[in-house]
């Protein structure tokens, strides 16, 4: 690898603290100015790129699931690929198809849980979705049958919904069947009627006006929307294999976060996620899927991150759709996983979780024990710009009194679902007024 | 939400953790919206914005303490609650961030982070009953959501949970699958790991790996032997499959060290 001047210094702050969890934020108001605004994760550090050295190279896939509850396929996904890529092994593509199809499992169930359980009741008004039910009762079990159809896929394939069991690296330990696999067609072509109607409802709530312009990244292919693999891209022109991810996206830590904030190159600030992958994919998605975010008037140059829950919507769409097409296709592959042969090496992996892309790196000794780790989730990557945004946010309604101002910038924040403990209701607001 | 007098009124704290386990209370009140019927949800960030004050009937808590304000904040909702019961594997024996336990935790910070000086952490990761009375463990990493039900719906029945402490392999039986650690000489937690899964890993082809925590009556020595002696597993790898989500749990913990011991004599 090479490095740009004072890569070295930069990459001492090697680490992620916390990905996901408790938060509070901070605005400053002087003069009715806004001077400061602060995203604090006080989740306590758990230390996985430190537990994770001296663990066994196979290790990682069960190990980083439990960083979040929400989104352990990312972590398995994301781990598999950094070690798989250490230790110089090709995964035989009906089982990458399996691992895609188990993704899509993963987007369908983290997309519903965030658009129906956490974020709609913003829109309309209810402090919970059980709240929410109380009037609009048929809509919220659309919500959770929608739901199930991702969360069956994951405990299909996976052997539960949190923290699956079946993922190792080189593939899974056990395949399912045909026979097993199409026992879900029926609920998931059901499923893409009700995520068809989830575009519509998401489509026709009130969007504040608001548009950030913000550098986007994502992992894209070819050929299809990118999941599980792909080229890191921006919508700056950036274009690189994930092995050099370090080489621009660089974290620092700040006094007021247990999570390190990232920037791009030299001190840009991004944005991963929904939003960026439409800006970045948005013609590889599947026909219906297309015809459903033009319908929505969700296009690639969408830069309100209000309109990210029509946007998750769409994806959801996708993820369906796409899981369909990959069961239709599947034949059990011929062997459940490949057989790999750690070596000394360092191995880089980078996948797209529900909220934006995730990279793992990993070096591995002679003996297979790991000596580093690094981890950098979507959350760190989007710190930066979710409070850049509401910087933005608030200075244009820095009159509005306290409650109103704490309720929009909540829902600024859980524009990028940084997490369900810290998606919802987790904001202290503070403002001082100065 | 409005609280009537006539429902209890259920609050669900989080700790160090990764969510999952209160994304099963989250999956429960999905599934039940029932369930809202016959109880109120009272304090739950991780559901909804409104927050009622205390005291609370069932307290369901999720995470390890790990910080100093943690431990503070504990004993102010034990305080809270009438009736307190843990969830999931960090909340009962301190989870995966308790492999600190075993090692410098300043070393770990600097690993972790450029200014170790912005951190506040305590030296070791434990569960709730470490500070303060629980009323009922519920295991698991994360839990099962059967079981979570079994909870709440025996709280609210006013009797004690039947959830059974015995191990992996009686599920194995009657799940009809065959024991891979004897047909195949995967090396399997089952035998020492407290039920409650239904024995997936082995359905899957692969070994417990203990998510569960001990089993009562847990006898890790022996299996560690048989591992060591018949299955030919070295003591480092033995040290790790008891050193997971559960490595504070007294039973794994006590036996891992005695394995640690092993280690350099093992080395070839």
């Amino acid at each position: 690898m090479t490095h740009p001047d004072g890569w070295s210094r930069t990459l001492s702050v090697e680490a992620l603290a916390r990905v996901e969890g408790e938060g509070a934020m901070t605005v400053r108001v002087h003069e009715g100015q806004v001077t400061d605004v602060q995203l604090r994760i006080y989740e306590p550090p758990r230390f996985f790129e430190a537990l994770l050295r001296g663990r066994d190279w196979t290790e990682p896939p069960d190990i980083t699931a439990r960083i979040c509850g929400i989104c352990p396929i990312a972590y398995q996904m994301s781990a598999c690929q950094a070690l798989e890529d250490a230790c110089g092994a090709t995964i035989d593509e009906p089982l990458q198809a399996l691992r895609r199809l188990l993704y899509c499992g993963e987007w369908i169930s983290s997309h519903v849980l965030h658009v129906y359980l956490l974020h709609a009741p913003d829109f309309l008004g209810y402090d919970s979705a059980i709240e929410m039910a109380r009037d609009h009762r048929a809509v919220v079990e659309r919500g959770l049958r929608l739901r199930e159809a991702g969360t069956d896929l994951l405990t299909l394939i996976g052997g539960r919904e949190s923290h699956p069991v079946n993922v190792r690296v080189g593939g899974f330990y056990r395949t399912p069947t045909r026979r097993e696999l199409h026992t879900l067609r029926g609920q998931l072509e059901r499923a893409r009627d009700d995520a068809l109607e989830t575009v519509r409802w998401t489509a026709g709530f009130d969007f504040p006006d608001f548009t950030q312009d913000v550098v986007m990244v994502a992992l894209s292919e070819p050929d299809r929307y990118a999941i599980e693999r792909g080229r890191l891209v921006s919508t700056a022109g950036l274009d690189i294999p994930v092995a050099e991810f370090s080489n621009h996206v660089t974290e620092r830590h700040a006094p007021h976060s247990n999570a390190l904030h990232a920037e791009l190159d030299g001190g840009t600030t991004f944005a991963v996620g929904p939003l960026a992958r439409f800006a970045l994919n948005y013609d590889r998605l599947s026909p219906v899927a297309r015809e459903a975010a033009e319908a929505a008037g969700v296009g690639p140059d969408c830069r309100n991150p209000f309109q990210s829950i029509v946007v998750r919507s769409v994806e959801t769409l996708y993820a369906i759709d796409e899981a369909l097409r990959l069961l239709d296709d599947y034949e059990r592959p011929s062997r459940p996983f490949v057989p790999i042969e750690p070596r000394a090496a360092t191995g880089h992996g980078c996948t797209e979780a529900p909220r934006g892309i995730l990279y793992h790196r990993y070096t591995i000794a002679a003996d297979g024990l790991l000596t580093d780790a690094v981890i950098v989730p979507p959350t760190s990557q989007n710190q930066r710009s979710i409070e850049e945004d509401l910087a933005d946010f608030v200075q244009a309604r820095v009159t509005l009194p306290d409650d109103e101002l704490q309720w929009a910038c909540e829902q600024a924040i859980r524009n990028y679902d940084p997490c369900i403990s810290c998606a919802t209701h987790f904001l202290d607001l503070t403002v001082e007024r100065s | 939400m409005s609280v009537t007098a006539e429902r209890p009124t259920l609050a669900v704290w989080k700790f160090a953790s990764c969510d999952g386990c209160q994304l099963e209370v989250l999956s429960l009140a999905d599934r039940l919206l029932t369930l809202t019927e016959r109880i109120d949800v009272a304090f739950f960030l991780e559901a909804s914005g409104s927050r009622a004050e205390g005291p609370y009937d069932l307290s369901l808590v999720e995470g390890s303490v790990t910080t100093p304000d943690d431990a503070r904040r504990i004993r102010e909702i034990r305080a809270q609650s009438k009736t307190l019961v843990t969830i999931g594997a960090c909340a009962t024996s301190g989870g995966i961030q308790a492999l600190r336990n075993f090692a410098d935790i300043d070393a770990f910070t600097s690993i972790v982070y450029a200014r170790p000086d912005y951190i506040d952490t305590l030296a070791k990761s434990t569960g709730i009953a470490d500070h303060v009375t629980v009323d009922f463990e519920l295991r698991g990493c994360p839990i099962s959501i059967t079981q979570l039900t079994e909870v709440v719906t025996a709280f609210l029945d006013g009797r004690r949970p039947s959830v059974a402490p015995s191990s992996v392999c009686g599920e194995c039986k009657r799940r009809g699958t065959v024991c891979v650690m004897v047909a195949h000489g995967t090396p399997c937690l089952g035998p020492i790991t407290q039920a409650g899964c239904g024995a997936l890993c082995p359905a899957y082809d692969r070994g417990c790996y203990g998510c569960f925590g001990p089993a009562e009556t847990a006898n890790a020595a022996s299996l560690m032997d048989w591992w060591g002696d018949v299955l030919g597993v070295d003591a480092g790898s033995r040290v790790r499959m008891l050193r997971t989500f559960n490595a504070n749990a007294p039973e794994f913990r006590d036996e891992s060290r005695r394995q640690d011991e092993q280690v350099d004599h093992d080395t070839p």
